[in-house]
């Protein structure tokens, strides 16, 4: 091979072995898994690898899908939101501080991904529970007469996965609070602007795009999420995929399954890739 | 009245003095400049006038009202930052309306004021490009334009111009000069390059660590240090070493001229190279040439004397020009040399 050729080729030698682990592990199973949902499937015949629309008219018809579809995007959407609100402002603070706290903060602020999500789901549910730590506390200063409801509801799963997502969050918007003009806000300042003025005029509309892909990661973890919807959740909340998981290993209906787990991914990719173009054209300025 | 006053200004960084003792008085419409090398403490005395950072010790009077409990935004100072801090995702028009915008003025005359200053800084034509698309030199108009749309009652420029290249420099030092004659805005520049605060300003203030070395003209500045600082820091300088005695006359190695005010003992002397004449042998001090440069309209001789290295310049006028190890006089006018004091030390 002349050199010219060889170098011609090189990207692709390099490129090579990531690319066959990518088509390994993510690409076949994902193809095999669209095919599944396509199969036929009985109580008795098991799994019958012939083409059938069944699982997909089972899943676009009946509303018992429909209810878990939009109950996964309502919680995607609440932690989505949770996250913004409590994260941005998090976010803000930690650029503020001086490095030593900063970097004490910061391990607070991604302690929660360190810890295995069954052990600090568990720790919510003890928290939470009917006779958690919360429940009982707001019984004894006597605010509530009986325990609130946090475990098998909505809102105990989007506080705990509020809590287990909002590092990814922090992290994004701090690394584009990080690309601001130190100056900026002196520089605001200087022309007549108040606080909230400066964060909403000067701060907000430059880290939108931190905001953004922050935005990203959480919805699409939230809404795929398992172990916190399974654990707090419980069988009554079912989400996607506590739905998909319960349709592979206890039924053992995998069409089914699948199909569900399809309908989960492409949803996911629709709304990600249709907000962020909508963000992105809004906020053109600020992503070049 | 003066417009703007520093009294005894002063600011630390837990025990590392950053400024300290710094005393000023700006009249209206004067261009100053703070001058000194970097971490001299510039930037930390502009902002304590801005109102970023909290002055420590001593008052700002503005028009005669002490600044202390203004904050930087109620000021209405006109700010233009070395990195120049514009908005990125706003237009130039929207960044320049931005002051305009949080004094309320109404759309047609945000509008207007935006159109006349940008014609001002030569700026006409670019209202709906976004800083990311300009020039530095650009960009630099428009934090220009920005600061001063909001008619300022005191304009501050930190190193306005050091990011610019050295042709660009010259160019937008002229221009600053010209705008801010023909607005008559009283201005603060803090650079830390020589020839930019001697070309800009009516007076220059000279910083060394912290505090205020000498404050004059720039012309005064550099005609007559008073400290070797400000004799080294603004051009080449030489430092001779003298004996005063006492009675109004200073010998250097045996040369003697007359020169008031000092007091008996050994002291130094600023004599500018282009101030330091070869004279006839018996009419100065002997020294021997040691290097000899030609730079095209004048020569660069090193010479070494009794009372210190020497650098003198000879205007290349057609005269002989004395060779490497010639010994000659050398002399200067009393007028031209000044005598240095040393700062009191802290
Ligand atoms: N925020 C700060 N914290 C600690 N020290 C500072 C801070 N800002 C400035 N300094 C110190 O104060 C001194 C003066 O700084 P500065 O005013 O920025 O100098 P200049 O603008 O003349 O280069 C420097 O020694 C610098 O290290
Ligand atoms: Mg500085």
């Amino acid at each position: 091979m002349s050199p010219a050729a060889s170098e011609r080729a090189a990207p692709y030698w390099l490129t090579g072995p990531a690319l066959l682990v990518f088509l390994g592990l993510v690409l076949i199973p994902l193809g095999m898994t669209v095919l599944l949902s396509f199969y036929d499937w009985g109580q008795y015949k098991g799994i019958v690898p012939e083409f059938t629309l069944k699982n997909w008219r089972e899943v676009a018809t009946d509303s018992y899908f429909l209810e878990i579809f939009l109950r996964t995007f309502r919680i995607a959407i609440l932690v989505t939101l949770l996250s913004i609100m409590i994260g941005v402002p998090e976010a803000y603070i930690l650029n503020r501080m001086s490095p030593g706290w900063r970097s004490m903060c910061l391990l607070a602020v991604i302690g929660p991904l360190l810890v295995s999500v069954v052990a600090r789901t568990l720790g919510w549910a003890l928290l939470l529970g009917p006779n958690g730590l919360v429940n009982q506390g707001l019984i004894a200063i006597g605010l509530i007469g009986t325990p609130l409801e946090f475990m098998f509801t909505e809102t105990g799963v989007v506080v705990a996965l509020t809590h287990v997502l909002i590092p990814f969050m922090i992290l994004a918007v701090w690394a584009s609070l990080q690309r601001l003009d130190p100056q900026i806000e002196n520089a605001a300042s200087s022309l007549g602007a108040g606080f909230v003025t400066i964060w909403r005029r000067v701060i907000l509309p430059q880290i939108v795009p931190g905001i953004l892909s922050g935005s990203i990661i959480v919805f699409a973890l939230a809404a795929s999420a398992f172990a916190s919807p399974a654990i707090i959740g419980g069988r009554r909340l079912k989400v996607a995929a506590t739905l998909a998981y319960d349709e592979f290993l206890n039924t053992l209906n995998w069409p089914l399954g699948a199909a569900v787990a399809v309908l989960l991914l492409v949803a996911l990719v629709a709304i990600i890739v249709g907000s962020n173009r909508l963000i992105e054209r809004r906020y053109a300025q600020v992503f070049e | 009245m003066s417009h703007l006053v520093l009294e005894g200004l002063g600011k630390s960084y837990g025990s590392a003095v950053a400024v300290e003792g710094i005393d000023l008085s700006v009249a209206r419409g004067e261009f100053i400049s703070l001058l000194g090398p970097s971490g001299c403490g510039k930037t930390t005395t502009l902002q304590m006038i801005a109102g970023f950072v909290p002055v420590d010790r001593g008052r700002i009077l503005l028009d005669g009202a002490d600044l202390a409990a203004v904050p930087p935004a109620k000021r209405g100072l006109g700010i233009v930052f070395q990195s120049y801090a514009l908005f990125p995702h706003m237009t130039v028009a929207e960044n320049i309306a931005f002051g305009l915008e949080m004094r309320d003025v109404p759309k047609a005359e945000r509008e207007s004021r935006t159109l006349e200053v940008m014609a001002l800084v030569g700026l006409k034509g670019f209202a709906d490009r976004y800083p990311r698309r300009m020039s530095g030199g650009q960009q630099q108009r428009v934090a220009l334009a920005r600061a001063l749309v909001i008619k300022p009652s005191l304009l501050l420029l930190d190193e306005p111009l050091s990011n610019l290249d050295a042709k660009l420099r010259e160019e937008m030092q002229g221009e600053l000069r010209q705008i801010q004659r023909s607005i008559g805005t009283t201005t603060i520049l803090v650079t830390h390059d020589q020839h930019e605060a001697m070309a800009l300003s009516d007076r220059i203030v000279v910083m060394n660590q912290g505090r205020v070395e000498q404050i004059g003209a720039p012309d005064t500045v550099y005609d007559r240090p008073q400290t070797s600082f400000v004799a080294n820091f603004l051009g080449k300088t030489n430092l001779l070493a003298a004996v005063a005695d006492g009675s109004g006359h200073v010998a250097v190695d045996g040369f003697r001229i007359a020169l008031p005010g000092a007091a008996a003992g050994p002291i130094s002397l600023a004599v500018r190279p282009e101030r330091l004449v070869l004279a006839e042998a018996g009419q100065g001090f002997s020294a021997r040439i040691t290097n000899r440069v030609f730079q095209g309209a004048h020569w660069l001789l090193s010479a070494e004397s009794a009372a210190g290295a020497l650098l003198l310049t000879r205007a290349n006028d057609g005269r002989a020009v004395p060779a490497e190890g010639d010994t000659v006089a050398v002399s200067f006018a009393p007028a031209d040399a000044s005598l240095i004091s040393e700062r009191p030390s802290p």
